[in-house]
């Protein structure tokens, strides 16, 4: 079963990487929604954490490092190469000389000093501090207890030096929408939420505060060839409804889908062969607090894995747009074990489980839930009779997502539906269950298992990937053994795209995210382009 | 009428205060703050540092009392605070919105006065025909319906059937932009200006003077001109009031739907991430529109009914 599903997934990235063709043809204008809220935050795009203002970062702005949705990991993208000393702390890189910021000034070894001591600076309190947290002395300026970041060191204009905490990937923090880097000469730098300054492919043009951001081409940008668009419109459509008029009249050029729009665009000719699919790295899974007395026994919560009907539900209700998840790790995750069998649905077992634990008549819990429809309370509702069969009476506790989070990160839930982040870095994801991660961090099951912990702190310091992902791949299977969650499913993110856009990619990270200088319309496209 | 006027200006600021006290104590005790709502969609893993740094710098950790102390005397100098999502003042982005808020607000109460009063009008001059009830059956409909499902309905017919019109979106203000929204909006004003015009109407015509003004032998048009018109109008003026002050409010969902950049839209989304500051900025600014509407139909009213000026 999970051999197939696997196959499956592999077969979407397939049909996604189909819509990249050869024949790259320049000109035109995309007009690309931003799904995520009716409004960007503030082009300031440091500052904010959001995914609704990384429509923005693509289009303006470059990070040290960079998402490649093709190979599937970070690479290098201000730089041309890098050096790693032997302990793999320290990193010199080569930055490229031909990138040239918005107004004119060339990138150099300042621009990088400059932006992450912006980021990390404690009276700004922006989220991306977290990130440059891994290198050496950022965590010291960021409490405000040096004047200076110890582990960035300029060699020269173009070669820069950058210690890190440890042998880590940076990769993952420094490719993040809060790590851009931003010109050094900017005096006000206010300005950087009206008129954003960057490095990216195109240039900011015009912000409709709750309509839209339109950015142009730019001439200097340092892929040779690139971009192909004249320029993009990017509309803020938070709307499923009404953005699923405007993409069947041609209004815009894509349109990421929910599960009902999903099922029907499968259905229909002209639109089910301009879809792009791909596993996303998320995990969506209900999380059992252990301090709730019937949760401290392992057999109770793998009881519950046993008793849902996971596949069932993802099909009826999800309308098949997601992968049942089988560990934690997600399919596109590198530690990601394939031979592993989820949970199978077995209510007899799940009952047998329960008689051991010594609740035999069940017992009573409640589901902290955000209406969410893919993971909130139509899920719960949906599990309610699966375990009132075995035994167990499940009440929905509906609050609003920001709620959710305060309930999670304060431990006062018995129980919570999520969808939270498991890839595509395993190390990190799998951080969330070791033992010396605060519950208010991630650790939001409050997970400890020496076991765990052991192979967690030998994959840390494995430098060989390949040992790596091997280590990481046995905890998951201990993660999943424990089952401190009900493991879901893994999403499925959706893009239905019109047959004249080319150079989609399946951005596993998140699909609604694309590489804007890839993209290219042919001569097929409606006149507004 | 300056007593008058002075009167039911100075009503409004124990209402502005009122209001501004129960969004306060509201939004401190629902639970969620911005920080939490950063990582709600679980795309990122809490960072408590994180967290404590945004509530420290957002005066979050201070005392609910001190908070207040701090937002009663910012208001009282017309300072709608900072927002925490945008960092920019509450002000800036209200403003931002604004225009876009007031043009939808306008052309629905325009869509709505020019087809339902003339439509009401002529139903009460001619009670129980075709006209009078296909109007009447339109204004239950109008009405009855929901407004989200009546947008994509107009969605669906001019923009993707017939494609007339945009189906969202502002297009950099243009006027095609706006039919679709605007008229969505305006139809249940619309409806509810046919059917109390026709009430209004009706009522008048069956009053003694207007048919003392017949018995004097005064022409059909000037009976109505003269006395059913301007009689109606204290009752046409009265829902044209309450409905274009609360037009504002109601075109939240109007603007989530068709991606218009108001207010509205503003609220929703500072709803949902706890962005206070400019939660309670747009309700105010909302309550004090509306205020303002029905301090200016108080005053219009008492210009064309003496009586209520003298009481």
């Amino acid at each position: 079963m999970l051999k197939k599903l696997t196959l499956a997934a592999m077969l979407s990235l397939g049909v996604a990487t189909g819509a990249l063709a050869a024949g790259e043809r320049s000109g035109g204008t995309l007009v690309f929604t931003a799904p995520y809220g009716s409004s960007f935050a503030t082009l300031d795009v440091q500052a904010s954490p959001n995914t609704q203002e990384e429509f923005i970062t693509q289009a303006i702005h470059r990070g040290l490092y960079s998402w490649d949705s093709v190979q599937n990991k970070p690479v290098l993208e201000l730089a041309t190469s890098e050096d790693i000393s032997a302990d793999g702390t320290v990193r010199t890189y080569h930055l490229r000389k031909n990138a040239v910021f918005h107004n004119g000034k060339p990138l150099t070894a300042d621009d990088i000093i400059y932006s992450y001591k912006r980021i990390a600076n404690p009276k700004n309190a922006f989220s991306g501090a977290s990130f440059i947290a891994v290198i050496k002395g950022a965590d010291d300026y960021i409490a405000g207890k040096a004047e200076e970041i110890s582990g960035l060191k300029k060699i020269d204009d173009h070669t820069l030096e950058i210690t890190y905490t440890g042998p880590i990937n940076p990769g993952f923090p420094l490719m993040q929408n809060t790590t851009v880097i931003y010109p050094s000469n900017v005096e006000d730098e206010t300005s950087f939420a009206k008129t954003p300054v960057g490095l990216g492919a195109f240039i900011f043009k015009e912000h409709v505060p709750g309509s839209q951001v339109v950015v142009e081409k730019f001439g200097k940008y340092y892929e040779e060839g690139k971009p192909y668009l004249d320029r993009i419109n990017i509309v803020l459509m938070g709307e499923d409804a009404a953005r699923d008029v405007a993409f069947r009249n041609k209004e815009i050029d894509v349109s990421i889908l929910g599960p009902t729009q999903y099922q029907a665009y499968q259905g229909e000719d002209g639109l089910k062969d301009h879809l792009l699919e791909v596993a996303e790295v998320y995990t969506r899974n209900i999380g059992f607090n252990p301090a709730f007395e019937p949760f401290k026994d392992k057999r109770v919560r793998q009881a519950i894995n046993h008793a849902i009907n996971a596949p069932l539900i993802i099909e009826r209700l999800v309308k098949n747009k997601a992968y049942p998840a089988s560990g934690w790790l997600p399919i596109s995750s590198p530690a990601f074990d394939k031979e592993q069998a989820a949970y199978a649905f077995d209510p007899e077992k799940a009952k047998a489980l329960l008689a051991e634990a010594g609740y035999a008549d069940g017992f009573e819990f409640e589901v902290t839930a955000s209406p969410n429809e893919s993971w909130g309370v139509p899920i719960v509702e949906a599990i309610l009779p699966m375990l009132k069969k075995v035994g167990i009476t499940v009440k929905p506790k509906p609050v609003e997502s920001s709620a959710l989070g305060d309930a999670v990160t304060s431990n006062t839930f018995q129980a919570f539906i999520w969808s939270n982040l498991s890839g595509p870095d395993p190390l990190n994801a799998l951080r969330c269950f070791h033992s010396k991660t605060l519950q208010s961090a991630c650790n939001y099951t409050s997970y400890a298992s020496p076991e765990f912990d052991k192979l967690y702190e030998a994959a840390q310091q494995e430098r060989d990937p390949a040992k790596q992902s091997d280590l990481l791949r046995q905890a998951n299977n201990i993660v999943q053994d424990d089952a401190p969650v009900w493991f879901f499913n893994y999403n499925k993110a959706v893009m239905a795209y019109q047959p004249w856009i080319h150079g989609l990619v399946p951005n596993a990270m998140e699909l609604a995210i694309q590489p804007y200088d890839d993209i290219w319309i042919d001569e097929t496209a409606p006149a507004r382009q | 009428m300056l007593r008058f006027t002075l009167r039911r200006i100075l009503q409004i600021i124990p209402t502005v205060v009122v209001v501004a006290l129960l969004i306060f104590v509201i939004f401190s005790v629902v639970p969620g703050t911005f920080a939490a709502s950063l990582f709600a969609d679980g795309k990122r893993a809490a960072d408590p540092q994180m967290i404590a740094r945004l509530n420290e710098e957002f005066g979050l950790n201070k005392p609910l009392m001190e908070r207040f102390v701090t937002y009663v005397t910012d208001l009282a100098q017309f300072d709608l605070g900072t927002s925490f999502r945008t960092r920019q003042p509450v002000i800036d982005l209200i403003h931002d919105r604004m225009w876009a808020s007031l043009k939808l607000a306008i052309a629905a109460m325009v869509f709505a006065l020019v087809i339902g009063v003339p439509l009401g009008f002529l139903a009460a001059m001619r009670p129980g025909s075709v006209l009078d009830t296909v109007t009447m059956i339109g204004a239950v409909s109008g009405l009855s319906m929901p407004q989200f499902w009546l947008g994509l309905l107009m969605m669906y017919l001019f923009a993707l059937q017939l494609n007339w019109l945009p189906s969202f979106g502002y297009g950099n203000g243009s006027f095609q932009n706006l039919i679709l929204p605007a008229i969505t909006l305006g139809v249940t004003p619309l409806a509810l200006l046919a059917r109390t015009t026709r009430a209004g109407v009706l009522d008048v015509l069956n009053a003694d003077f207007i048919r003392t003004a017949h018995s004097k032998g005064m022409s059909e048009i000037k009976v109505v001109r003269w006395h059913v018109a301007r009689n109606a109008l204290v009752l046409i003026v009265t829902t044209v009031g309450l409905q274009f002050g609360s037009l504002i409010g109601q075109a939240v969902v109007i603007e989530k739907l068709f991606a218009w950049p108001g207010i509205g839209s503003l609220l929703v989304d500072s709803v949902a991430i706890r962005d206070i500051p400019v939660v309670q900025g747009t309700i105010l600014v909302i309550v004090l529109w509306f205020l303002v509407i029905n301090t200016a139909v108080d005053l219009i009213y008492a210009a064309i009914d003496p009586r209520i000026k003298q009481e």
